[in-house]
This record gives structure tokens, sequence and C-alpha cells, in this order.
């Protein structure tokens, strides 16, 4: 136990958890608003969307690959699931059966691609992303969707209780999907064989395959998963904006694996935290919802984000060099 | 910087640099006119552009006619094509080096306020010497912004080894942050005559953001190909460690990649503004994943280490067809964009195919 505590407190998790915390305590401090119950919902609500995605990309850096493409995907999942249910009066379970089925099979596609091509994973998903994006607005004629089944823009408000000042919370939809994409990801991560063997195909592809994992397999999951979690963010994102609007996600990206990175993830694969993906987001989001608090221009929030990352990608750079040592000139 | 493996060494023989340095030194050092021919062709992967522009000229003009080969339609072509490719030219580099760019897009536009800025702000008003000196003024400071941009980036790529997609992915958003903020998201438009002739201008017919391109892509093409810098940062790309131990001060190689693609973003700035005659913090970012596409397209190895300038040119032309085809027959941009990236993995797909069937 006091082992694991010692390896913790040099991990790149325990840095982030000081940083935000940290940063948290300077906001209760300065402004009232920050840690009330209130913030903090409206927070994990409003960075769903972007949290969902982010486990998803965890995966896939984990094993040694990227995927720039999720956008779009989450843009064509979210755009057939919302037309169909409401158009052949849909529930809640075909609805996220279509999102997420198309979900996956945009991500099985990316594989596939990489896979039996053999080509980059970052150059297979920019020209996925161009194809599902320019394929989506070419079809649709980038046409909004206001009208959406009464029941999903209802959503769900589950274990509602009423706090002093008589303001209502609960569970509402992206909460509870961005709890389940982390608490799975964890899952497959730490307590799957399928979790170990992505590990270890991030960390050596060849040695992997020598050892007989099935890396065209695993990389069909991977993507697959990655797909997943597109079409769950999708319908999380839809619910929260009450439309559809198939321009608005493609862009958002690199925001993701600007979160996924800051967790410490490494774009070379094998490494990465469920702990510290959620902590890398959790950064950017107490980040610029304080700045907003404290009264600075949102216009700057940006610019400090920048900032942020660049400091952050160094130190790390920094420290991980400092422990090779000097055998690395 | 004068060392012998890079001195003399022509950009062709570097392709068999991935095996090391060993290899290099192996090297017969005069390399015959047939294999320059076939050098031109790079692995194929300009020969085949060329059959598959030919053949969608061949389409394209079946389908629509003469209207595709009709001056305006060139004309409109030569002026839409300069922006992405300086653009494309700044990704490109770094890619050469092993490394990418996320900032090309927004180090442009920080680079267009700028300028737009001072112009704006001084020029009104201004006569005679002192109208010409502070367009020209204005120029220097967007060049220095970049400059300045391309040293952090170089900085932190080279003396802090930082991944190059994640530096750059913070200096993309640092950067865009200082443009929204210092904006707030508002345009600067309303340029001189001379600045806005740039991009909506003609030279005996050839529009002047078509001549600017050609300046920044033939000493580009000349320094990659024929100087010692440009052998090194090909080598870097094949292999950065061999490239250190064979003498080459390869930080200060990596240093000067991201200088230059900064310096090649401000161009792409200058070009921009005087087409819109504008400025803004988010002109153009949906061109950053297609400068890739277009560099990739143009037999650019994402790796590192192989590629050429007219290779890219060739990608930038066929782009373009597509793009005014398109237009031309009244599809959506967007049916555009789904075809580049159709393109992209048909050209990419097959060049690596190819290489497994060779290889072995």
């Amino acid at each position: 136990m006091i082992d694991a505590l010692r390896r913790f407190s040099h991990s790149h998790e325990a840095r982030l958890l000081a940083v935000v915390l940290t940063l948290g305590a300077v906001l209760t401090t300065a402004t009232p608003s920050f840690l009330t119950l209130q913030n903090l919902f409206d927070l994990l609500t409003s960075y769903a969307f972007l949290g969902i995605l982010a486990a998803g990309l965890l995966v896939v850096l984990v094993a040694g690959g990227i995927d720039i493409s999720f956008t779009a995907t989450a843009s064509v999942a979210q755009y057939l699931a919302l037309s169909f249910a409401k158009a052949y009066g849909l529930g809640w379970a075909e609805t996220f059966g279509l999102a997420i089925g198309t979900g996956i099979a945009c991500g099985l596609l990316n594989a596939w691609l990489i896979e039996s091509l053999r080509i980059s994973s970052i150059i297979v998903t920019i020209a996925t992303l161009n194809i599902f994006y320019g394929l989506l607005v070419f079809v649709t004629g980038g046409q909004y969707i206001y009208a959406l089944p009464d029941w999903f823009s209802k959503g769900i408000w589950w274990f509602e209780f009423v706090d002093a000042d008589q303001i209502p919370y609960g569970v509402n939809l992206q909460i509870l999907l961005l709890l389940l994409a982390f608490t799975a990801t964890w899952v497959l991560l730490n307590r799957t064989t399928i979790g170990r063997q992505i590990y270890a195909l991030g960390g050596n592809r060849d040695a992997a395959g020598r050892l007989g994992f099935h890396v065209f397999g695993l990389n069909l999951f991977v993507y697959g998963y990655m797909g997943f979690m597109a079409g769950i963010a999708s319908l999380a994102q839809a619910q929260l904006a009450q439309s559809v609007a198939p321009t608005v996600l493609v862009g958002r990206e690199l925001d993701v694996l600007a979160a996924v990175v800051l967790g410490g993830a490494s774009l070379n694969g094998g490494v990465g935290t469920v702990l510290g993906t959620v902590l890398g987001l959790a950064l950017l989001a107490v980040m610029q919802n304080g700045l907003v608090l404290v009264g600075i221009s949102s216009y700057w929030s940006q610019f400090f984000v920048g900032l942020v990352i660049l400091v952050s990608v160094s130190s790390t750079s920094l420290t991980l060099r400092r422990r090779a040592g000097s055998a690395v000139a | 910087m004068s060392h012998p493996l890079t001195s003399s060494k022509p950009a062709d023989t570097i392709g068999q640099l991935d095996k090391g340095i060993a290899a290099v030194e192996a090297q017969p050092p005069r390399i015959g006119y047939v294999e320059r021919l076939r050098g031109f062709g790079g692995d194929g992967a300009n020969l085949r552009l060329l059959v598959l522009i030919a053949i969608l000229l061949a389409a394209f003009g079946l389908v629509i006619g003469e209207q595709l080969f009709s001056a305006a339609s060139l004309q409109s072509m030569a002026y839409q094509l300069p922006e992405l490719g300086i653009l494309s030219l700044a990704m490109m580099v770094t890619l050469l080096s092993g490394g990418i760019n996320l900032s090309v897009i927004a180090t442009a536009n920080l680079c267009a306020l700028t300028m737009a800025a001072i112009l704006t702000r001084f020029v009104p008003g201004s006569e005679g010497a002192a109208w010409v000196l502070i367009q020209v003024a204005a120029l220097a400071a967007g060049f220095a912004v970049a400059a300045l941009i391309g040293l952090v980036n170089g900085f932190v790529i080279a003396y802090l080894r930082v991944s190059p997609i994640l530096a750059t992915l913070g200096t993309m958003t640092l950067v865009k942050g200082i443009s929204v903020g210092t904006t707030r998201g508002n345009v600067i438009s309303g340029f001189p005559e001379p600045i806005v002739f740039i991009g909506n201008g003609a030279v005996l017919g050839i529009p002047v953001a078509l001549l600017v391109f050609a300046a920044a892509a033939l000493p580009l093409a000349i320094m990659l190909n024929r100087t010692p810098l440009g052998a090194a940062i090909y080598m870097i790309g094949s292999n950065e460690r061999a490239t250190r131990f064979s003498g080459i001060q390869t930080r200060r190689v990596i240093l000067k990649v991201y200088l230059i693609s900064s310096l090649l973003a401000a161009v792409a700035a200058i070009v921009m503004m005087a087409r819109f005659n504008s400025a803004n913090a988010s002109y153009g970012e949906s061109y950053l994943l297609v400068t890739i596409l277009a560099a990739v397209l143009g037999g650019i190895n994402p790796m590192g280490g192989f590629g050429k300038v007219s290779g890219l040119v060739l990608a930038l032309v066929m782009l373009q067809i597509i793009s005014s085809a398109f237009n031309l027959l009244n599809f959506s941009a967007f049916l555009t964009l789904a075809i580049w990236g159709g393109i992209l993995i048909a050209v990419a797909g097959t060049t690596q195919l190819r290489q497994r069937l060779r290889g072995g």
C-alpha cells in the first residue's frame, strides 16, 4: 500500500492531481461560485462530449495508433440515429444502437484501412475524416435537425435532489454517459486480457505479434471502441444542444487529443491511464471555468490552454529525459 | 555544415539513407542522367500523379467540355492554388524532417493580423515615402512574428525534445489564443492598393499570388536538393540518430526547419490577407489537415526522409483540378473534400502495396 503510494507520488498523474487541486483551491478562495454543486454539475455536463471521446482516444493512443476522424464519425452517427429516430419513432435502445453501430462501422473501416494497406493511422484517419464529413454534409446539405423525438429532448433526470436554495440537481444523460465511458474504459484497460494486450501492442507491436496476439483483431477492436465512444458522445452532445448540426463537431478533434496528451498518454503507444485522462480533462475544464469565473474575458481562454499544453509537454519531456539519465546525450 | 557527407550529395541518393550512414558511404559519388530522370519520378510518385492528372483532365474534359480549359477557369484555378500551396510547403518541410507543424494556419493568421493592424492603423493618411515604408514595415513585422513562433517551435522540439505533434499542438492553441484574445475574434480589413494587388492582381496575365507561390517553391526546392541544409533535413527525416552520429548538428537543423516553415506561413499570410482584403483569427482553419493530405498525396513520406517539392506541386494541381471541375459541375465543395480523402487513401495505399510487393 505504502509502496503503491510512493510509486504514485512519482507519477505523472500525481503531479497533475496536485496541479488540479491547487488550481481548485485557488479558485475556491478567489470566487465563491467555483465550488458549488451547480458549477460542478454544469462542468461535468458541458465537458461530457470531450470526455467520452477522450476515453475512446486514450485506448487508441495506448494501442500505438491515433484517430483524427472521430468528430466526423460522431457527426454521421448523430445525424443518422436522430433522423431515423424521428422518422420511424425509435426508442432509446434503437437510437443508441444505431448511433453506436454507425460509430463502430466507421471505426472498423479505419482499422481495416490502416492494417490492410499499412498506411500510418494519422494519414488514414485524416482521409476518412474528410470522407465521412464531406459525404455527410454533401448528402444532408448541411441542414440542422431541430425536430428531435420528445423523449430525447427531455432526456433523463435521475436521483433528483434539491439543495438549500431550492435548486434541483440530478444525474442527466451527459453525466451518466461520461461516467459509463470512463468506467468501461478503466475496466477494459485494467481488468481484461484484451486491455493488457492493447498495452503490449502499443509498447511493441512486433513483440506482441510474435507472442501470438492477434494484431489485426486487436486493432479492429481498438478503432471500433473509439467509434463506439464517438457514437455515445454524439448523442450526449445532441441532447445537450437540443439539435443536430452536421458542421459543428468537426474541428474539435485536436481539443480531445490535447486533453488525452495532457493526461500523460504517449503518442508512441503503450503509455496512458484513465486517471490521467480524467485529470487532463479536469485541468482544462477547471482552468477555462476558472478564467471565466475570475472575470478574464473568455476570448483569452484559448491562449491559456495553449500555454498549459506547451508547459506540460515540455516539463514531461524534461522529466523523462532526466529519468532516462545521462545515457542519452 | 560543410560536412563531406552532405556537401555534395544530391537529394536523390538520400533515399537510400534509411539503412544508415554506412550505406551512404558505400554510394558512388556521381549520379548519371538516367538515374536523375528516374529520380524525377521519385519512386514513381510523380509519374503516377501525372498519369492521374491526365486521366482527370480527360474525364472532366469529356463531361464539362471546353469550359474547363477556358481562360477564366484556368485563371480562377491559378488564383486559388497559391494559398493552400504555400501552406502545404510550410507543412512539407517539417514532414520531410520527420516532424509536423500543426501551427501553420494559426501562425499565418497571427502574422496576417499583425500586418493588418499596422496597415490599417498607419497607412491611411500617410503619403509618399512614408506610405511605402509603412507597408514594408508591416510585412517585416509579420515575418518577425513568424520567426519568433518558428523559433519557439524549433526550440521546444529540438532542444526540449518534445514530440513535434504535441509541441505544435501547443503553439497552435497558444498562437490562435493570442489572435483571438487581441482581436476578440473580429476581422481587420481594408488594405492599401499594393497589398490587395498581391492577392488579386496579375502581371502579364499571371496572377501575382501564383508568382509568390513560385517564388516560395523554387528556392525551397533548390534548398532541399542542392544545399547541405536540405540534405541534412532529408537525412534527419530518415534516421535522426545516425545523422547526429555522422557529425551533423541535428538540433540546429531542426530549429531551422521550423523557422523556415513559419516564414513560409508568413508568406501564405500575405497572400491570404491580400486575397480576402481582411485578416481574422480563424481564417483557413479547414486547410490544416488538407495541407497534410496534399503533402502525402504528393509523395512526401509522413514519417520523414522522402518527398519532393515537384511532387507536392503536382498534387496541388490535381486537387485544384478536382475542386474547379466540381465547382463547374455545381457539386458541393464538401463532395470535393470527400473525394480528396478517397484519393489520398487510394494513392497512399497503392504506394504502400507496391513497396511491399517489391520489397517482399
